[in-house]
């Protein structure tokens, strides 16, 4: 026995963030405030997602962390040591494992089924920030279903890009309501969101919680000539060979030598247990 | 024929004091009205409770709308006023970083109205604000630099194209001369005069220059101490001043 509660937060506090989370599954896409805590560890680095995942937790879940996909970074590996100890709750690097999934900038490559919960850590919530200061404004933008301003910005991508350049946190409309920030995403994993797992998102510094239930409707927008497009690099996989995945970009030499891999660490390996090779793994380069 | 938007005894009042009082006036389609006045006489609050933009403590607006016909829209539900506000309304403001959005370019500025109202084809959107940017003599090859790159002149006329670019019915111009050296300020007007002609537009103007309402204004009303003072066509009122202080302010012009 530790002498943390619970996954570290107080009962009346996970029944606040409990209320939150139901009100913004009944309302997909409204960001409900919420009365964020001080967590042991810096805003950024997920106090958001982090409350959200204690609210969520319950001593049977089994707990997995992914940071940009990875389950063995810095971040990730911070934040399942935390409940570990202050839960001690099982873990899992296996998406297909794990009950409560808290995650940063990724949505796992294999399909949450239903009774899986993902957790966003969200940094700034609100879609319309950087072209409208004001959060009165916003507020009522959204209120008012006032979205105009949000093409304004992908109005601006193309006329300086030629095309919608935005890459990551690509804005969507939720069940054609609310426009939401999926998080730091890229928007190669916009289209996944539509999923049997609940969604939610937790903004630690900026106090707003919302979700998405299961199998909501999540459209991302676009112009009729410029339609949504779900890029990603076009390679296969050089350690799996998957043709179908979110890639990274990794420098291997100075050279201008490069490789692709697997954001998902989990998905990559999982698949070469089972006998799938790329062009750089170990028994291809012998 | 009915008036475009129907006055009746606005108020407006900060605490005890008289912000303006007790305003009446029709506005016919198609017509240009004027309000002239010193500084602090109340032709600024007069503007923003017209459009909303303040409340008014007392009093009515209608407003001919196009689907109920007269309107008060002092009462209506705030969704149905803001979506006046980006249609049939347009407010000019003295200041053109007030109006415009200063880190979005020409083209996102001119279009933003457009996209509001659920234009969702770049192409048609990008080709509507070149026209518009052409119709206020920006040139096209400035659509995509932002406003801040741009002259006090060239931002008034970029205000002004992001305005008018959904076809309101109604203008509201708040000085919209004002800071501009004359030259600039003779363009502009010049600008403005065949806009409202050409669109058939009915404007409200607010300033303290003659000169505007001279060129613009078909109709004119003298404010001083929140009240009307004197109310006339533009011409009568300029060349033949009844009351004391419209004598004064017209007498005050100097002459080059």
């Amino acid at each position: 026995m530790s002498d943390y509660n619970f996954a570290y937060l107080d009962e009346q506090t996970k029944r606040m963030i409990r209320r939150a989370i139901l009100k913004g599954l009944a309302v997909p896409g409204y960001q409900v405030p919420f009365a964020s805590r001080e967590m042991p560890m810096p805003y950024g680095w997920g106090t958001g997602g982090v409350q959200v995942s204690a609210a969520t937790l319950t001593p049977e879940d089994t707990f997995k962390v992914i940071d940009q996909g990875a389950d063995d970074t810095t971040n990730a590996v911070s934040i399942r040591k935390f409940f570990e100890k202050t839960a001690q709750v099982a873990v899992t690097e296996k998406t297909s494992e794990a009950t409560v999934i808290q995650t940063r900038h990724r949505i796992p490559e294999e399909p949450l089924r239903e009774g899986q919960i993902l957790v966003y850590q969200v940094p700034i919530p609100e879609p319309l920030r950087f072209l409208e200061p004001s959060e009165v404004e916003t507020r009522k933008m959204h209120a008012l279903e006032e979205y105009g301003l949000m093409h304004v910005k992908l109005y601006e991508d193309i006329s300086r890009h030629g095309h919608i350049a935005t890459a990551y946190a690509y804005p969507v409309k939720v069940e054609a309501r609310y426009v939401m920030d999926p998080s730091p995403i890229p928007k190669f994993d916009n289209p996944k969101m539509e999923m049997a797992g609940i969604q939610l998102f937790g903004a630690g510094r900026e106090q707003r919680i919302y979700a998405l239930p299961p199998y909501t409707q999540v459209v991302s927008l676009d112009f009729e000539d410029h339609p949504f497009d779900p890029s990603k690099a076009e390679h296969p996989c050089d350690m799996c060979g998957a043709e179908d995945s979110y890639l990274d970009e990794v420098i291997i030499d100075d050279a201008g030598g490069r490789m692709f891999v697997c954001s998902d660490t989990d998905y990559c390996a999982t698949r070469q247990a089972a006998g799938h090779r790329g062009r750089l793994s170990a028994e291809a380069a012998e | 024929m009915t008036p475009l938007l129907s006055v009746r005894n606005v108020s407006k009042f900060y605490g005890s004091r008289i912000g303006c009082s007790d305003v009446s006036f029709d506005l016919w389609p198609g017509e240009v009205m004027g309000i002239v006045g010193e500084s602090g006489s109340g032709k600024t609050t007069l503007l923003n409770s017209l459009a909303g933009q303040l409340t008014p403590d007392r009093g009515e607006v209608l407003f001919d709308t196009r689907a109920d016909g007269m309107k008060d829209t002092v009462t209506m539900s705030e969704p149905e006023r803001r979506m006046l506000g980006r249609t049939d309304w347009a407010f000019v403001h003295q200041h053109a970083h007030e109006g415009l959005r200063m880190n979005v370019s020409a083209g996102g500025n001119v279009g933003e109205r457009l996209m509001a109202v659920g234009a969702r084809n770049y192409g048609t959107i990008r080709e509507e604000a070149l026209d518009w940017l052409g119709r206020v003599e920006i040139s096209g090859d400035r659509i995509d630099d932002r406003p801040s790159a741009f002259s006090g002149g060239m931002r008034q006329r970029l205000q002004i194209a992001r305005n008018l670019v959904t076809g309101p019915r109604l203008v509201f111009m708040d000085e919209p001369t004002g800071g501009l050296d004359v030259s600039v300020q003779a363009r502009l007007l010049d600008l403005l005069r065949g806009l409202v002609r050409e669109m058939g537009l009915s404007a409200i103007i607010v300033t303290h220059d003659l000169a505007v309402v001279r060129l613009l204004a078909d109709r004119l009303m003298v404010m001083k101490d929140g009240h009307v003072v004197e109310a006339g066509l533009t011409d009568q009122v300029l060349d033949d001043p009844q009351h004391g202080y419209t004598q004064l302010l017209v007498s005050s012009v100097l002459q080059v």
